[in-house]
């Protein structure tokens, strides 16, 4: 057996290279998009193996699709999951993850500080299919252990809050899903890989929308969610879905099928047959020309984030900045000792003025673009309190951060003095 | 299916289907540190064609209670062991790396009740360096990562996976990671101790097949067809993967059971 040292690739070179061989039908070394629905079996017997996965392969890209598939395997390298299953957007990818766990009569508990798409989904949708969801503040450990009932089956935050820019403690809340033989899943969007990994931390399951940093050009809309591998469905005896037979897929017992990846089985055989909401090859392959950039971004991201966050904080018509790098930031040490290369492109702030201000202030900007979205190339600007969570009342809003004045940024990657220039021009134009 | 062996209960996966021992039986055996579920693709496949599979986690692996053994031929009588469980008088053997000699022992020690032999990602004998096994002992955390990165060909993150969407290594380390403490240790230290008699190999009589993985960064390529030269009559196969043949190769492996399993 061996002699030297083990040697696995770096992150930078996962992002570039993960999960892809060049194409073994053409040498492509891009990867291929494979434009299509369906794949030619060469035989009856592989066809029923393939159905029957006693074969490996791709069958129909609802399921699975070869370009789709290096995005996945690089998602799984990079956050060192077993595997991974892209999802037509984050939401869906959120959506994927619960479905798998638990049905009627299902409980979830949740960090308040979600963005407004996911708490929609817990608060709003879900219940009407009979999946309750317990909202607690982040950073309250005794919130989240005091919410866990009999019938939980999931622990859920973001890795970092959107907007309040709250930084979840992932290692405290996951001692308490270890307790209680439940998962963790993380909203890693804000983080990515290239800041940190939640499974190293403790998560158990990760959901990121590809939207954001991971793609970073904002072409495209996806998701991706990620099984860490390290929960044990037997011994937890929560989780019928993954460890008895399931009629839907010939009695198939995905925990004695697979030891490590019996959530994703059933993710994929049940979760993207049934509801369908897969990712587009096209989609795949845009996703993947951001990736590979990916780290060398999120360092760009951070070190803007760090100028724009010092101006701000100087600045007489602000009243208070959000972000971990501050040091009355209630975070402020724990974002240093999870992600020691920076937490988050995305901040918050007030304005003196409160909406009126605001208002003013987006209006007033010229390279900053006012949309919803975060994690672009370009920097953008939102007013959340009627855009991201309009849907929230105040005491919900109040338990996510977000007051009628609360600005939101995600700090792009044009040069940081351009951007302290646009800043200036707003808050100006804020206080006339 | 559950099942009592040597006073223990031990468990094993059949495939997907109940377990009929009027079908021709093949018994599929893990390496250090895993359990049933890397045979996961082969055992499943020849379970739905005409075979009756048994993929057993052994001892102290998996799901299957009781202590991890210290030698090979420890192993052996468990697998003896297991026929008599479930009342079969033959059964072919697959094994893979400590799996691997732990079938071979079984067919030099119970000729008559090993039909066939497949010996995958294997060589005997199966030195492991001082590294390894002073990392796997002294150091848990390092020798599981030696395992695992070991366990497949170099770069294997650098390429697509035969399984779409998976990470074999990071699935490997999880795995691993189940293990009990020490078993990794215990196992690669029966291996590393392992002498098949020579005179007793020139004389197995059942046909035999040898898998070989190109790539192989844990039991040598050539180490794999030297055991095959000493088998008479051995069969070799060539697969281009490295020692996690079920995960890197799995149809390609399956060509090769199938072919010589029937």
């Amino acid at each position: 057996m061996a002699n030297s040292d083990p040697k696995t690739p770096h992150p930078d070179t996962l992002a570039v290279h993960g999960g892809q061989s060049p194409d073994p039908a053409t040498g492509a070394r891009a990867v291929p998009i494979y434009q299509t629905a369906s794949y030619v079996f060469p035989d009856t017997d592989t066809a029923a193996a393939l159905f029957n996965m006693e074969t490996p392969g791709h069958v129909y890209s609802r399921l699975s699709n070869p370009t789709v598939s290096v995005f996945e395997e690089r998602m799984a390298c990079l956050e060192d999951g077993v595997g991974a299953i892209a999802t037509a957007s984050g939401q869906a990818a959120l959506h994927l993850a619960i479905v798998t766990l638990m049905g009627r009569g299902g409980h979830i508990v949740a960090s308040a500080s979600l963005y407004g798409g996911s708490h929609n989904l817990l608060h709003y949708t879900l219940p009407r299919f009979g999946v309750e969801t317990t909202f607690v503040p982040a950073r309250d450990r005794d919130a989240w252990a005091r919410a866990i009932r009999p019938e939980t089956r999931l622990l859920f935050g973001e890795s970092v809050g959107n907007p309040s820019v709250d930084v979840l403690d992932v290692p405290a809340v996951s001692a308490l899903a270890q307790q209680h033989k439940i998962p963790l899943l993380v909203d890693a969007t804000v983080t990515t890989p290239a800041l940190g990994r939640p499974f190293e931390q403790g998560a158990h399951l990760v959901v990121h929308s590809a939207t954001k940093f991971l793609s970073g050009h904002g072409v495209v809309i996806g998701g991706v969610l990620v099984d860490g591998g390290r929960m044990d469905w037997v011994a937890s005896g929560k989780f019928p879905t993954l460890t008895e037979p399931y009629d839907g897929f010939h009695g198939m017992n995905f925990a004695e099928e697979s030891t490590t990846s019996a959530f994703l089985l059933r993710a994929r055989r049940e979760g993207l047959r049934d509801f369908g909401a897969c990712m587009a090859p096209m989609t795949a392959f845009q996703i993947l020309q951001g990736l590979e950039t990916l780290p060398l971004r999120m360092q760009r991201h951070i070190a803007n984030t760090r100028r724009v966050v010092e101006f701000l904080s100087i600045q007489k018509e602000v009243e208070r900045v959000y972000h971990p790098d501050e040091a009355n930031h209630p975070d402020h040490e724990l974002a240093a000792r999870l992600y020691p290369r920076g937490c988050s492109a995305i901040l918050s702030f007030e304005l003196k003025g409160g909406r009126d201000a605001g208002r003013k202030f987006i209006e007033a900007l010229t390279l900053f673009s006012h949309l919803a979205n975060i994690g672009d190339a370009k920097s953008l600007v939102i007013h959340p309190a009627t855009t991201t969570h309009f849907r929230m009342d105040e005491e919900a809003l109040k338990a996510a951060g977000i007051t009628g004045g609360t600005i939101r940024l995600s700090i792009g990657l044009e040069h940081p003095d351009d951007l302290l220039e646009d800043l200036a021009r707003g808050i100006r134009a804020s206080q006339k | 299916m559950q099942f009592i062996v040597q006073g223990y209960p031990a468990y094993a996966y059949t495939g997907g289907r109940p377990f009929d021992p009027a079908l021709p039986t093949i018994v599929f055996i893990h390496g250090a540190a895993f359990d049933h579920s890397v045979w996961q693709w082969q055992s499943r496949y020849l379970a739905h064609h005409g075979h009756s599979v048994i993929a057993v986690d052994l001892p102290g692996h998996g799901r299957s209670p009781g202590s991890v053994r210290a030698t090979i031929g420890e192993y052996a009588e468990w697998v003896a062991g297991v026929l008599d469980a479930v009342g079969l008088p033959q059964a072919a053997l697959v094994g893979h790396s400590m799996g691997s000699l732990i079938a071979l022992e079984t067919a030099l020690r119970h000729g008559p009740r090993v039909g066939k032999l497949a010996l995958v990602g294997t060589s005997a004998p199966m030195p492991v360096s001082d590294a390894f096994l002073a990392a796997a002992g002294d150091e848990p955390p390092v020798g599981l990562e030696m395992e695992a990165v070991w366990g497949h060909a170099r770069g294997v993150q650098l390429a697509t996976s035969a399984i779409p969407g998976a990470s074999l290594l990071s699935a490997s380390r999880r795995l691993n990671a189940r293990s009990k403490a020490g078993a990794l240790h215990a196992a690669l230290e029966a291996c590393n101790a392992y002498r098949a008699d020579a005179g007793k190999l020139k004389a197995l009589a059942m046909p035999t097949l040898v898998v070989a993985g190109k790539r192989d960064q844990m039991t040598q390529f050539k180490a794999g067809k030297a055991l095959a030269d000493s088998i008479p009559g051995a069969r070799f196969v060539a697969l281009d993967a490295g020692h996690s043949m079920m995960s890197e190769a799995p149809r390609e492996l399956l060509v090769a059971l199938r072919g010589f399993l029937g």
